[in-house]
């Protein structure tokens, strides 16, 4: 069985209580914070367990690596405080379940590149940034022998992500992999955050995408033609699992002459794209997770961009549109790079 | 030489008339299960005259004629089953007069309904008629004649309900207009005149359509598609009724399958809203999700499904194949809403005893007043086991649908005469009288809704 592995004397000897006081969406203060924490972790109810919007972000707050996001979605799991309807969680769950065969597994020399679930990104994956990368697997489908489920922490899933994840580990070890580049965000969290929380040995080496492609542009340079334009980046939540790596945007935007533009909510501010939130069961989120997307596409106008870059095939959807719709164009990141290096994007 | 066929290349010229087996092989074909039934001859008018000699050919050669529009009922309606003339009028696709102001449209019937939209999107962008889930190629007097139902109009009724005049071309050969044509005024209602509704869902065995008016309806700007998820398909009645009470979705459409896995138990609402402005929208979708649903995703038993999305089009015809055996054919029927949780769990049950995997849909006509429930079922074309086994279920399906209260859609012989033995006997005869009076001679797609007794 694998367990979190979560040091409750860390969260009892915390002076900051930033989990739940640098929460954006809930507005605790530190005495507040203090009790609903104990709460949590002698499983008791608390209202941070209905209220809570899944956003990961708490994992990137902790000053001590203690992995309150993951407890926190084990409780909704053990005291059934789920944050969606049971619709969603039944549809969501059998959306990762593989239906159309087994995966070609064939032996990869050299790093591999895996697209986990989306299959439908192998066109961004074209050109010389990605030469030298061998694409694990792009038959839609087969996508779902790669699917790492971590999205079903938005579900209050632990247990079926648990289930499922030796699997899919075993499954890209397969391909005899020493090292693999991630390409979303979500993958790369799994692999080097929630595994090791919860004692799933991988026994490759994850790299993520942007410090693929911040290295790659510096063997490229010489073909980097400054872009010039004022650019916004939307963080997706998964990002929150591997903060260390989002030195990695403003590296690249330096490198291809991007301006990331200065905005309220950026970094470790940055807001939920509010796809997930959008369908939660407490009442009113419809409408939070739409002035919450208007909260922050309003930012990143007022802060003059004219590009919107994502790396979430999620948040792209959700507010991709909204984006364009205020005159800023949506880009995938690996095709901003690709556009700074002469190619034309997909 | 073969006195029918000179007979026909006069009427239409050589390039339009043929008796040559591989062009008779291609009009003895359905999309769906029907065993090939062939013509003995294949003609293409282009005018309502030109049917009219043909018409006039056929009676007194006593051969059948079988008209047909795109051919993609998939019931095998437009398959000659006695033989004949198959009459392709897919060249009489003219569209005749628009009137902007009244919104309507007049066309020749073989139109396609891609082609009406195409015309429409180039030059009346804020105007559209109601498009059947069909491909495009299908036409609008097919749709028409079969009582079809269009995307994004499901509050105005049936695509027939949308027939603001008519001309026909009768079984022995007289031309007549039905509607405010047939006095000499505009092409702008059917009423208030004597009702003549005799050629809607007679396949075509009273008489040739051969030109219509079709009402257009506003075209707004944006038009994107929400969706609704619930897990007990017994709530699936209560939810149209509220969602159709406020009135906001120009498509409301309830659905499940058993592939994709996520699918399976699952039912989806999808609701197509329109609107100018992204206000609109909103105001729209405010009245619907946070409005009439917002109880239930409350208490947990519905949710929104996913990000509003742009509307693909054809929304129907894409989903069926999840077999991926090439082929589909399925059994659509007029329902009370109410029956949509027994039609999904006993569709789901035929489809497991013939190792398909089901897909069913429910699209609300009118305020609910009805529903097109349709159980589809995906064959191989290349394995007649597979074929076999979807052309059983399809007969289940039909036994079911009366079972259940409802009424077939489009039925093929087979399924006319389950109706025809459950039929009110007067009625009965009155359809043998009409179809007597209208075609003495018996040669409109024969073997179509025949009443023997």
């Amino acid at each position: 069985m694998f367990q979190l592995k979560f040091d409750e004397t860390k969260c009892f000897a915390c002076e900051t209580n930033d989990c739940l006081t640098k929460c954006q969406y809930l507005k605790i203060d530190p005495d507040t914070a203090k009790i609903e924490i104990k709460k949590i972790i002698n499983k008791k109810d608390s209202f941070v367990l209905h209220e809570c919007v899944t956003c990961y972000a708490c994992e990137e707050y902790c000053p001590t690596g203690n992995h309150p996001f993951y407890l926190i979605v084990q409780r909704q799991e053990e005291l059934n405080i789920l944050p969606l309807p049971d619709p969603l969680i039944k549809r969501g769950i059998r959306i990762g379940i593989p239906f159309r065969g087994e995966p070609d597994i064939q032996e990869i020399k050299g790093p591999a590149l895996n697209l986990g679930v989306f299959s439908s990104l192998a066109t961004l994956t074209r050109g010389k940034l990605f030469e030298g990368l061998t694409l694990m697997s792009a038959d839609s489908r087969k996508m779902f022998h790669y699917f790492c489920q971590l999205m079903y922490l938005h579900f209050g899933r632990i247990s079926v992500i648990n289930e499922r994840l030796e699997k899919i580990i075993e499954t890209i070890a397969a391909h005899k992999v020493k090292e693999v580049v991630h390409f979303h965000d979500e993958c790369y969290g799994t692999y080097t955050s929630y595994a090791p929380a919860f004692g799933f040995a991988v026994p490759f080496k994850s790299i993520h995408l942007f410090e693929y492609l911040y290295n790659r542009l510096k063997e490229l340079k010489s073909e980097i033609k400054p872009l010039n334009f004022k650019v916004a980046y939307q963080r997706p939540c998964s990002s929150r699992l591997s903060s260390d790596k989002y030195q990695f945007v403003d590296k690249i935007f330096d490198l291809i002459g991007a301006e990331h533009v200065k905005r309220e909510y950026v970094g470790e501010n940055a807001l939920c794209c509010g796809g997930t939130i959008l369908g939660q069961k407490k009442k009113g989120s419809r409408q939070f997770s739409l002035d919450l997307q208007k909260k922050n596409i309003d930012d990143m106008q007022r802060a003059g961009a004219q590009i919107c870059v994502f790396n979430c095939p999620a948040c792209m959807q959700t507010i991709g549109k909204p984006v364009a719709k205020k005159g800023m164009m949506p880009v995938f990141m690996s095709d901003l790079c690709r556009l700074a290096i002469g190619e034309k994007t997909s | 030489m073969d006195a029918v066929y000179q007979a026909l290349v006069k009427i239409v010229g050589e390039d339009y008339a043929s008796n040559r087996p591989e062009e008779l092989f291609t009009y003895s074909k359905d999309l769906g299960t029907s065993e090939p039934k062939f013509p003995d001859y294949v003609a293409a008018p282009k005018t309502a005259e030109e049917v009219q000699k043909i018409i006039l050919l056929a009676n007194k050669k006593k051969v059948p004629v079988v008209p047909l529009g795109g051919g993609m009922s998939l019931a095998g309606l437009a398959l000659p089953l006695q033989g004949g003339i198959a009459l392709d009028l897919k060249r009489m696709d003219q569209i005749i007069e628009l009137n902007e102001k009244a919104r309507y449209v007049v066309v020749e019937a073989g139109i396609s309904n891609g082609k009406l939209t195409a015309y429409l999107h180039k030059h009346y962008p804020h105007l559209m008629h109601s498009e059947p889930g069909a491909p495009p190629a299908a036409t609008i007097g097919g749709n028409i004649a079969i009582h079809g139902q269009g995307d994004m109009a499901h509050p105005y009724g049936f695509n027939s309900d949308m027939v603001n005049g008519m001309e026909v071309v009768l079984p022995t050969g007289e031309i007549c207009k039905f509607g405010s044509c047939s006095i000499g005024s505009g092409w702008y209602t059917l009423h208030p005149l004597p009702d003549i509704g005799l050629f809607l869902g007679w396949n075509g065995s009273t008489g040739i359509i051969t030109k219509i008016s079709l009402r257009l309806f506003p075209c707004k700007k944006i038009r994107e598609m929400d969706l609704f998820v619930v897990e007990d398909e017994g709530l699936i009645p209560d939810l149209l009724y509220e969602l159709t009470h406020v009135g906001m979705a120009e498509d409301l459409i309830a659905f499940t399958s058993a592939i994709p896995p996520f699918m399976d138990g699952v039912h989806h609402i999808s609701m197509n809203i329109t609107g100018d402005t992204e206000e609109e929208m909103e105001f729209k979708r405010h009245l619907l999700l946070d409005g009439k649903l917002a109880r239930y995703i409350q208490d947990g038993t519905g949710g929104i499904g996913a990000v509003s999305q742009d509307i693909q089009r054809p929304q129907i015809s894409k989903s069926a194949d999840w077999k991926k055996g090439g082929g589909f054919e399925y059994v659509g029927s007029i329902m009370p809403v109410t029956a949509y949780p027994e039609c999904y769990r006993r569709g789901a049950e035929i489809s497991t005893r013939h190792n398909i995997p089901y897909t069913v849909l429910g699209r609300v006509i009118g305020s609910a007043h009805a529903m097109m429930f349709s159980w589809s079922y995906a064959f191989n074309r290349a394995d007649p086991e597979t074929v076999r086994h979807a052309r059983e279920a399809l007969h289940e399906t039909d036994s079911l649908v009366l079972e259940l209260g409802g009424t077939i859609w489009k039925p093929a012989v087979f399924g006319q005469k389950l109706m025809m033995d459950r039929m009110d006997s007067n009625t009965l005869q009155m359809m043998k009288k009409v179809k007597n009076l209208l075609d003495p001679n018996g040669i409109m797609n024969p073997g179509n809704w025949e009443v023997n007794e």
